[in-house]
């Protein structure tokens, strides 16, 4: 895997190899990995990397947490660590300490909506939702009277309706019914749920360039060992051509994630410039995964197609996570129409401002 | 062991924001004063050779070079900034962009230094202009096929054979051109090439225009017959060219001239569906949108490379495959698009022209500087498939 160049990744990827290697995680079918994992992250502190200490929280920075999100896409990590990561950082931008445990965040879809009663109650429907099954917490962003408001709530107070993504980890349904929240605080003034889409559209848009570095990885390896028409595959220049493709493809959502993590992580607020880099990176992450997991299912030919490889655990769940936070439909539509209400003079500038 | 490329989000520093307003505030003024018209790309007179003496003296021809040779000694990014402004108003920079971009570093590091001194500031200037001659008839993009001969005689080489597709050779003052001066051997097929500094408008020296499908006349057949060319004209190694023309191929394949060049029907697109547009139009252009926004921050991030000194061969095939593919598809998506715009859109027919021009134009996005069948082959050797 990549060289890791700082500490927070040099443990994950540390962790991951002993406790989250997919050939091992595909062949046990009795999810015994999962605690081992889980209780390795946590003993780490990487699941509240985001949330600073006197929140609970390891404080790491939020570049250091983005890269942490591509190392756990190479592995195609399937715990709540993304989840608890953005749990954990919405509720510190309402200074709500985390607690310990998986958590996951509402909503995860930029249609659903919950909102705050008279009475201090939570309700609403969100659909989508990764590991609420799993979370012992919810982090939510809901909307009342006065504005945005960023809450803690035990997830046994929610009514949840099991769900399967593509890449068949949980995705759920969530259903608040005048749910009364641990905590619940104000949202800094202009954070909405824009904002939180953005935020998680990246980290998915961090893990969907992590799978594809693996894709490309399996696929270039297993290229040089198979052999068809007494030659390696890798030698016939149609299936070179098709991986230089996915290289391309590879390279092109990570050039995109690691941009707008660098834009997220260094700017002042989730303005103009950050918009375009988030939505940009979904969106072509998202194109990315289809184009690019279609040509290492090519290259791996029946083999790949078969559960006992581990394939699929890239190429599934780089599909799945496209619809996470926000498709790519919606945040083109989005990003269309910010760019058309500017002007036409005004996209250039916009694209070439950084 | 990973395969996978990256690509570091580098960021422009801020004395690059501030030569972007002049170079914007530069070409404002030769729009007003009627220089070019940003909104016609199939302009006839893209040679403008006053304009180019004007980018010249405003110190933006050889940016990057030592200033005893003419150049400013500024940075690769902010090379980059001036070449991506010019591109995206339509600016008329072909008589002197080629000099600018590979003839000059070229000169730079394989020319005497008497060559150098007497050339260089004379790009730096604006006042010359280069062609580059690699095709020949039946090579193409197979270089090791190239036969026009360079045969050694008293003083320099005597060069026959004809070069093709030359773009600009028809205004240009000289020609880097690689030519033939041994056979290749059997353990090298890459040997016996030699890149030469060819003086244009001489007698030997034939040059016959070849129509466009555009409607244009760009590029060349080149003729030599008898051509001399003095020894303190070779250019860095005898028979030695292969290796010297590939590594400054990153400098020719990343650049922002490589997924740019339709795109200003994309503007246009922008301006004719106005500003609310429908949900297809939105979702169209903000695929587009997001696509050349990635693109231009993995082009950045090869000129971050370029500058750290780097010699990014394979991210920068990565950029030339992936950016000329999509300006090539750019015409077609707007055309796509456009089909809903209203009639009474003001610049409709502004649109339709210049959809018409960049329709035609696509065919060559691919095939101008490297196939992509040949980059994605350099790519494959990258991830070592070769």
């Amino acid at each position: 895997m990549a060289e890791s160049d700082n500490i927070v990744v040099e443990t994950a990827e540390k962790i991951f190899a002993d406790l989250a290697d997919p050939q091992t995680i595909n062949n046990d079918k009795r999810d015994s990995w999962r605690a081992p994992l889980w209780q390795a992250l946590s003993e780490a502190g990487l699941p509240l990397s985001w949330v600073p200490d006197d929140l609970g929280g390891s404080g790491a920075s939020l570049a250091d947490g983005f890269a942490l999100l591509n190392a756990a896409g190479r592995f195609a990590v399937a715990v709540p660590l993304a989840e608890t990561m953005l749990a954990g950082w919405l509720l510190a931008q309402a200074k709500v300490a985390s607690p310990e445990g998986e958590m996951t965040v509402l909503p995860a879809s930029p249609k659903d909506r919950i909102t705050l009663d008279a009475n201090g109650a939570l309700s609403g429907r969100c659909r989508g939702v990764p590991f609420a099954k799993a979370a012992k917490h919810f982090a939510v962003l809901a909307h009342g009277e006065d504005g945005a408001m960023i809450a803690l709530v035990d997830a046994s107070k929610g009514r949840i309706e099991s769900g399967l993504n593509v890449g068949y980890d949980h995705s759920d349904t969530v259903t608040l019914d005048k749910v009364q929240p641990v905590t619940i605080k104000p949202a800094p003034k202009a954070f909405d749920q824009t904002t939180l889409m953005l935020m998680g559209g990246v980290a998915r848009s961090l893990q969907i360039a992590g799978a594809l570095e693996s894709m490309l990885d399996i696929s270039v390896r297993y290229s040089n060992e198979r052999v068809a028409f007494e030659k390696k595959i890798s030698k016939f220049q149609a299936v070179q051509h098709n991986l230089a493709r996915l290289a391309g493809e590879s390279a092109a959502a990570l050039a995109a994630a690691t941009s707008a993590a660098d834009a997220i992580a260094n700017a002042k607020s989730f303005d103009d410039e950050v918009y375009l880099e988030a939505a940009s990176a979904k969106i072509r992450c998202a194109e990315a995964a289809e184009k690019g997991g279609g040509i290492a299912h090519q290259v791996h030919g029946a083999i790949g197609f078969t559960m006992e490889h581990i394939l699929h655990r890239y190429s599934l769940r780089a599909l799945a996570w496209r619809d996470d936070f926000g498709s790519e439909s919606h945040w083109a539509v989005e990003l269309g129409r910010l760019v058309a209400n500017r002007g036409a003079d005004e996209l250039w500038p916009l694209v070439a401002s950084r | 062991m990973t395969a996978a490329l990256r690509f570091d989000p580098i960021r422009l520093p801020e004395t690059c924001e501030q030569l972007r307003k002049e170079v914007r505030a530069f070409l404002a003024e030769e729009i007003a004063a009627g220089t070019f018209d940003p909104h016609k790309p199939n302009r006839e007179d893209t040679d403008a050779p006053e304009f180019s003496r004007r980018v010249g003296a405003k110190g933006w021809l050889g940016m990057t070079w030592p200033k005893k040779y003419g150049g400013q000694e500024r940075s690769f990014l902010e090379r980059y900034v001036v070449t991506e402004e010019m591109r995206v108003a339509n600016a008329p920079t072909r008589r002197f962009f080629v000099a600018d971009r590979q003839s000059g570093p070229v000169l730079l590091k394989y020319a005497p230094e008497h060559i150098k001194m007497e050339i260089l500031p004379r790009i730096c200037r604006g006042e010359i202009c280069f062609a580059i001659g690699m095709s020949e008839p039946n090579s193409g993009s197979d270089l090791f096929a190239a036969k026009t001969r360079a045969a050694k005689t008293d003083g320099g080489y005597l060069i026959n054979g004809t070069k093709i597709w030359t773009s600009s050779a028809h205004i240009a003052d000289y020609m880097i051109a690689i030519f033939r001066t041994s056979q290749p051997t059997k353990e090298n097929r890459r040997h016996g090439l030699t890149q030469f500094l060819v003086k244009m408008r001489q007698p030997g020296i034939k040059v016959n225009p070849i129509g466009q499908i555009t409607g244009q006349y760009e590029f060349n057949e080149v003729v030599f017959t008898d051509f001399f060319v003095p020894d303190d004209h070779v250019l860095g190694e005898v028979d030695g060219a292969w290796k010297q023309a590939t590594s400054e191929l990153a400098y020719e394949r990343s650049g922002p001239e490589r997924f740019l060049e339709t795109y200003y029907v994309l503007t246009e697109l922008v301006r004719a569906v106005g500003p609310n547009p429908d949900t297809r139009s939105a979702e169209g252009i903000g695929r587009l949108v997001a696509q050349l926004h990635t693109m231009r921050r993995m082009s950045v991030s090869v000129a971050g490379m370029l500058h750290a000194g780097k010699e990014p061969v394979v991210e920068a095939s990565i950029v030339k495959d992936i950016g000329t593919v999509w300006e090539q598809q750019l015409p077609h998506r707007v055309r796509d698009l456009a089909a809903f715009v209203e009639e009474t859109a003001t610049n409709r027919e502004t649109l339709e022209r210049q959809l018409d021009f960049a329709i035609k134009t696509a065919p060559k996005l691919t095939i101008q500087g490297g196939t992509t069948e040949v980059l994605r082959g350099i790519i494959a050797r990258g991830l070592g498939l070769r």
